[in-house]
């Protein structure tokens, strides 16, 4: 038992600085960006200690804080962080400051609500990926619809009630089958905690159904094909920082719960679905990039590429059973699984930046149409420079942090079956197909329209987040070790939690 | 032992004394009954924590009355609940020129209906606390007496209560027939041993009758109506405190009183919670008024509290009262929020009233945002822990498909209580005024919103209490 610790002030703080931002109210909004600014640097500056003091090499949970929280139903208020974790939860903590900055004087609709919005958000984004009772859980991962739904129907763009109640309703669904199936595991177990459920054996038929109601919450929030739908509308709609963190933050819970409740829960069942998990991500690698392709909105475009680099985190997570399967030794299957948590960092990262970009442009030109733009660099070198860096980067570049998670992802589809790498790795065409193909028609060309001659470029506050992000990208694209070695243990340990059998008697 | 059904005696006695003051000294002095009501709750509930709670079952009058943890808790309830709906309801009245004294007494006889239904222990008392009860909700109904559509609606109310009054003597004279005895304790014994055709016939006109009074289907048609024909303060005392009283009824009276042959029961209040949750949440869809809207809602909830009932377990039976709390302190708030709203002449009741308030009145539409996503069954709200119980207790007795069921029609649900929080946030207020301050209410308001919140993020006191008084 431990009181009040490290992860609590994560969690807590933001959503505290969110109430005193609303507090500011709408009238007074610079004293509101003053207090959502300091608020998001102060809990990144709380996730220093938490980097500093994590120690490597172990797969236990650290920084645990246990408490009675409803004794009624044996739920604790249970945190704690591992290797696969930890890396989430800086990414939240990054990715929230450069969004409170990227509305800095673009939202002047409602500011501090906006801003309270995104500091709550990220307190309980924080709180699904530190709980490590499941109750808890589901307690963060459906508390922080409420946020994203306001933050997409008040800032979000025409059609933003439709898409709004579209990513509720979807993400509600989705999510109302998994308490059915905690609360099964519950009785099951006699315990809420996540460690309980991870060891209590299940007969196949059990792990089938829990496996399914999983899928079906995680699914959406990925998403994977054919949930997707949700998403292009949600990306379209919301405002720039809504996608980001859509995209940076949102998906990445979807593959959080594939790796901390899916795969450990239900091995058994894992092994025997992993095939439909299989083929749909590589359906959404292969179908959703050609899908991409052809968008004509900058937003959609980036979102249709989240799916498709969404997928590489399901196929690598579920490849390992197929890498046993075909060459009887669990040897690369950890890479499938490394791969699956840099590209969910990675693309956190990335597509958090184009959505910025995007952004940028958006309040210059009120318009995400590509054939609006061309020629963009001639007038913005600078945003030019940065917007093509990210671009390359999003088609796995190597250098930038893009390349080592589809490439570690790859590497294990070999050791699966020639085929899955062969589709998977047609990413790396397509992909650059259409991120190629979308610099060379905003940023190159002649400036075709005399409303893109009157862009400015970048001003200091929207070039220093862009640069934060680009050498983000590039340092863990480089240098990805710091990071791989903080999760080794934990992936390892992992791969053999999915492995080991949970049948009762088979052991 | 007689100092035992003191809440009882004490609110039969201030009712009397209410009314005789509203005769000789009301005229004129505005405000007196209700300010006299509120003082005769105050001190109802100072002698209930003092004389009327107690730790066994006791037995008083003969067995036909009984006190046990469960009814000292539930009529506590009551007294709370009561008190908010007088406080939240004495702007709306005055301003309506309701100014009869009978209101308030009317709101006292139907509490003490619900306190006898809280207590009865006997099939006679059972129907002596529903007529009370029903009798007083018919003429409150249709209190605004200038109004056709309450009127319309008291009908309806009186001409169905009043068959399923029927009904449920029928039934209750079956089972008197079969058993030879009123007493549920040697009911609840008898009917175990000889189940037999008559007996399943007069368990179901007995489960019809409290399907009525959940205005469960398919017994709901006066539900809608009712709630949008009625008064504002009328409908936030039929859809929050009677709602105690309703509970009681199926506690006593199939929970204890046919404990014996809970098959008999359980299977029925299974599909009459089906239906009710099927039809409710489809129904409140269609809504462009939110009374109705919310009173399709009840319809729906009404199927989760006879769900937990329908496991015929005692966990069922603790997430039915857990239910019910949360529901009742959610709806409380809920209709406290239109008659906040409302002003002198104007009902804000449609759903559409609602543009833009969150630009007009952040605070209350905040409030109103908490309340909608409590209702839904969303995190951090008390909401989410009334139905996590119920859909525990389902798959604890093994009702996975029930469970499953459930929690996807309340998806459905979700959809209408969005659509709230969408026309207060995402749409623009079209010449709305500011609401009025009233800071008294506000005030008020916030701390019942702030009960749903703290008991949605520490829900361990209401859950451990709920456990003990249904041990």
């Amino acid at each position: 038992m431990q009181q009040f610790g490290l992860l609590s002030v994560v969690i807590w703080l933001p959503i505290a600085g969110g109430l005193v931002t609303l507090a500011f109210g709408d009238q007074r909004a610079r004293g509101a960006r003053w207090a959502a600014l300091l608020t998001s640097l102060a809990t990144l500056g709380a996730c220093v200690p938490l980097y500093s003091g994590f120690a490597n090499g172990t797969a236990k949970f650290q920084f645990i804080e246990r408490m009675a929280w409803i004794p009624a139903l044996h739920s604790q208020y249970y945190l704690g962080v591992d290797g696969i974790s930890l890396p989430l939860i800086l990414l939240t903590a990054f990715m929230t400051v450069p969004v409170i900055i990227a509305g800095w004087s673009v939202v002047d609709k409602r500011p501090a609500q906006y801003y309270a919005a995104f500091l709550i958000m990220e307190g309980l984004m924080i709180g699904v990926f530190s709980a490590l009772d499941s109750l808890l859980f589901y307690f963060f991962w459906e508390a922080m619809l409420i946020p994203m739904f306001v933050i997409i129907g008040v800032w979000g763009g025409p059609r933003r009630v439709y898409a709004t109640l579209k990513f509720f309703l979807y993400t509600f669904l989705g999510s109302v089958l998994m308490l059915v199936a905690l609360i099964y595991l519950y009785l099951k177990a006699g315990d809420y905690s996540i460690a309980a459920m991870q060891q209590l054996p299940l007969t196949l038929a059990q792990q089938r159904w829990i496996f399914i109601a999983f899928l079906l919450a995680f699914a959406v929030k990925v998403p994977m094909w054919p949930v997707h739908t949700w998403l292009p509308d949600a990306h379209v709609e919301a405002p720039t920082g809504g996608s980001v963190i859509l995209a940076a933050i949102m998906l990445k819970m979807g593959g959080y719960g594939l790796l901390r409740f899916s795969l450990p829960m239900t091995p058994d069942a894992s092994r025997e679905l992993d095939w439909l998990i299989v083929s749909l991500s590589l359906i959404a690698v292969v179908y959703i990039a050609f899908v991409a392709l052809v968008q004509q909105d900058m937003k959609k475009l980036v979102a249709y590429s989240s799916i498709a680099h969404m997928g590489f985190v399901t196929l690598g997570a579920f490849v390992a059973f197929f890498i046993v399967a075909a060459t009887g030794s669990a040897q690369g299957a950890v890479n499938g699984l490394d791969g699956a948590v840099v590209q969910m960092i990675s693309h956190g990262l990335i597509s958090g930046a184009l959505f910025l970009c995007i952004g940028v442009m958006y309040d210059r030109l009120h318009t995400r149409d590509i054939s609006a733009y061309g020629g963009v660099i001639n007038v913005m070198p600078k945003f030019g420079a940065l917007m093509v860096l990210f671009a390359l980067a999003n088609s796995g570049l190597p250098g930038t942090s893009g390349f080592i998670g589809e490439f570690l992802v790859i590497l294990a589809s070999f050791k699966a079956s020639f085929w899955f790498a062969l589709l998977a790795a047609s990413i790396l065409v397509v992909g650059a197909a259409y991120n190629l193909w979308l610099v060379k028609r905003v940023i190159f060309g002649e400036v075709a329209n005399p409303q893109v001659a009157k862009m400015q470029d970048l001003n200091p506050r929207e070039f220093l987040v862009l640069s934060v992000l680009a050498l983000a990208v590039l340092l863990l694209g480089v240098w990805p070790a710091p990071m791989l070695n903080m999760m080794e243990a934990s992936v390892q340990h992992l791969l053999h939690q999915m492995l080991a059998s949970k049948i009762p008697g088979a052991a | 032992m007689m100092s035992l059904a003191i809440p009882e005696i004490s609110l039969a006695v201030s009712a009397c004394l209410i009314l005789l003051c509203d005769v000789y000294f009301g005229v004129g002095r505005r405000g007196l009954t209700a300010t006299l009501t509120m003082v005769a709750l105050t001190i109802g509930v100072a002698l209930t924590a003092q004389y009327g709670i107690t730790g066994e079952r006791v037995l008083l009058f003969n067995g036909l009355y009984v006190d046990d943890p469960a009814a000292g808790f539930l009529k506590m309830a009551g007294f709370v609940a009561m008190a908010t709906a007088v406080f939240y309801s004495q702007d709306y009245l005055e301003q309506r020129g309701m100014r009869g004294g009978e209101y308030y007494v009317l709101c006292l006889t139907a509490l003490l209906g619900i306190f006898v239904l809280i207590s009865a222990n006997s099939l006679l008392t059972v129907y002596l606390g529903i007529e009370l009860l029903s009798l007083s909700l018919y003429a409150l109904v249709a209190f605004d007496r200038d109004s056709g559509i309450a009127a319309e609606a008291a009908v309806k109310y009186f001409v169905l209560g009043a068959i399923a009054s029927g009904i449920l003597l029928y039934g209750m004279s079956m089972l008197y027939g079969l058993t030879g005895t009123l007493d549920l304790d040697q009911l609840s014994t008898i009917v175990g041993h000889s189940p037999d055709a008559a007996l399943i016939i007069g368990v179901a006109f007995v489960v019809a009758a409290i399907a009525f009074k959940f205005g469960a289907v398919p017994f709901h048609m006066w539900v809608p109506d009712v709630y949008q024909g009625a008064p504002t303060s009328v409908t936030l005392y039929i859809a929050a405190v009677s709602n105690l009283g309703s509970f009681a009824l199926i506690l006593r009276l199939l929970t204890h009183g046919l404990a014996g042959a809970p098959a008999l029961w359980t299977q029925m209040l299974a599909a009459v919670a089906v239906l009710s949750l099927l039809v409710g949440n489809l129904g409140a869809i269609a809504q462009t008024n939110l009374k109705r809207m919310l009173a399709y809602s009840a319809i729906a909830n009404a199927g989760f509290v006879l769900l937990g009932f329908a496991t015929g377990s005692n966990v069922g039976y603790q997430a039915a009262l857990i239910f019910t709390i949360a529901y009742v302190v959610t709806t409380l708030a809920s209709f406290a929020m239109i008659l906040m709203l409302s002003s002198r002449g104007f009902e804000h009741e449609e759903i559409a009233d609602f543009k833009g308030l969150a630009a007009r009145d952040p605070l209350l539409a905040a409030m109103m945002l908490a309340l909608m996503f409590s209702t839904a069954g969303v995190p951090p709200f008390v909401g989410f822990w009334a139905k996590l119980w119920i859909i525990q207790a389902l798959l604890a007795s093994g009702h996975v498909r029930l469970a499953t069921f459930a929690v996807l029609v309340s998806v459905i649900g979700a959809f209408y209580y969005l659509r709230v929080v969408w026309y207060m946030y995402f749409d623009a207020a079209d010449g709305r005024s500011v609401p009025e301050a009233r800071p008294r209410m506000r005030l008020i308001l916030m701390l019942n919103t702030a009960a749903v919140v703290i008991m949605g993020l520490l829900p361990n006191a209401l859950l451990s209490v709920c456990q003990r008084v249904l041990p």
